[in-house]
């Protein structure tokens, strides 16, 4: 179960997608209390057992990625499992096979570099002094993957976007409205 | 990383080299484990070895949360049946304390005209906790019962008039007369109590607990 974000809520109505990065070294897991969370042998980190989820939040708390979410009304803890009912059969995840532009994308990191030829698989980031590798990869440019090859979140929660001036000139020139009775 | 030896493969998503994208391609293409039972890192990146005990205990992959020793196994089916084996001496102990103690005390209810016919009345016996319910079915005509109904311990209520003892926890009956279950589902009579009349005082003289 994946969810979307706002990336600049006042300003753009654009979202992103929020899908679990499947770290070897699952937070969410390392702060459960009633210990739900469990990570299968093929390093999918598993939503939270049902008998064993006290719907605390911790994991939502902890989550360096944003993921985990807690229902209050079903009280349990949901989270991306990379749809374990269909990878677990051999079919991609859902968010993957419906992705129109492949921003994301099921498979190998060989098979994804070889796609984008200008960026290079990246899964290793920094949260201040905790490092993270994840099984789920980021596609970098290759510019900044040589100067440093990992995501340093911390540093790049200051960043803001570079401003544009964007100036739409109506069609046919002159004032829209200038027909409309007020 | 890109390599320069393979194809580049076509970006459409339904193309035959795509196939293995599809998640159909076998195992061994995607980037292996280093072993399926233990693929979570502690967060310090050091070595399972040198991890706190209480990192085994509590473990994050699912194969070892499962995973059950042949010790753990064994000491649980040991403790079990000792626990078994001890429940069983107990029931023995409480059996032969109980023959010991003998029947209890002849103790006095009430007199005969504090009860009209087909009236009740409850009282304690033997002990203060152990509640009875006795009902005057005629002009000579009295019985007494255990308040316990014998399906989950509810006080049943006596419903004279239509010669039953009803316990309103599960629409349990039995019968005034006898005390056998009727209907609903207590399968044993309740433990009746014996009565004796000296001077129109009535007197209990001894439960019998019954399993027919």
């Amino acid at each position: 179960m994946i969810h979307l974000e706002f990336i600049d809520r006042a300003h753009s109505v654009q979202t992103v997608p929020v899908v679990c990065m499947h770290c070897e070294q699952p937070t969410c897991a390392e702060v459960c209390p009633a210990d739900a969370i469990k990570r299968t042998g093929d390093g999918v980190v598993q939503s939270a057992r049902k008998p064993r989820c006290i719907a605390c939040g911790n994991c939502v708390l902890a989550c360096p990625f944003g993921v985990p979410e807690v229902y209050e009304d079903r009280q349990i803890m949901m989270k991306c499992d990379m749809c374990y009912d269909r990878t677990s059969v051999g079919k991609k995840p859902m968010c993957a096979t419906v992705c129109p532009s492949q921003a994301l994308f099921f498979g190998t990191a060989d098979e994804v570099a070889r796609l984008r030829p200008l960026s290079t698989p990246v899964n290793r980031f920094q949260f201040g002094g905790q490092t993270i590798s994840t099984r789920v990869l980021i596609m970098m440019p290759q510019a900044l993957v040589s100067r440093r090859p990992y995501v340093d979140v911390t540093a790049a929660m200051e960043d803001r976007a570079r401003e544009r001036a964007i100036a739409l000139t109506p069609v046919g020139g002159g004032d829209p409205f200038a027909d409309v009775e007020v | 990383m890109a390599d320069e030896s393979q194809e580049p493969i076509d970006p459409r998503i339904d193309t035959p080299a795509r196939e293995g994208l599809t998640g159909t391609a076998p195992a061994s293409v995607y980037r292996p484990l280093r072993d399926a039972e233990q693929v979570t890192i502690a967060p310090d990146w050091r070595p399972m070895d040198v991890q706190p005990a209480w990192r085994t205990d509590f473990p994050i992959d699912w194969p070892q949360d499962h995973y059950v020793e042949r010790r753990d196994f064994m000491k649980f089916m040991v403790l079990t049946s000792l626990a078994f084996t001890v429940g069983q001496f107990w029931i023995a102990a409480e059996n032969w304390l109980r023959r010991r103690r003998g029947q209890p005390q002849m103790r006095r209810v009430a007199s005969i005209d504090e009860v009209p016919v087909g009236t009740a009345l409850t009282f304690a016996y033997p002990g203060e906790h152990d509640d009875c319910v006795l009902v005057r079915t005629g002009e000579n005509q009295f019985v007494a019962y255990g308040q316990k109904c014998t399906h989950l311990s509810c006080a049943v209520r006596p419903l004279a008039e239509q010669g039953i003892l009803q316990c309103p926890c599960h629409e349990g009956s039995f019968d005034l007369s006898s005390g056998r279950p009727l209907a609903g589902p207590p399968r044993r009579p309740l433990a009746r109590v014996h009565l004796q009349i000296v001077n129109r005082d009535l007197y209990a003289t001894r439960v019998e607990d019954r399993t027919t």
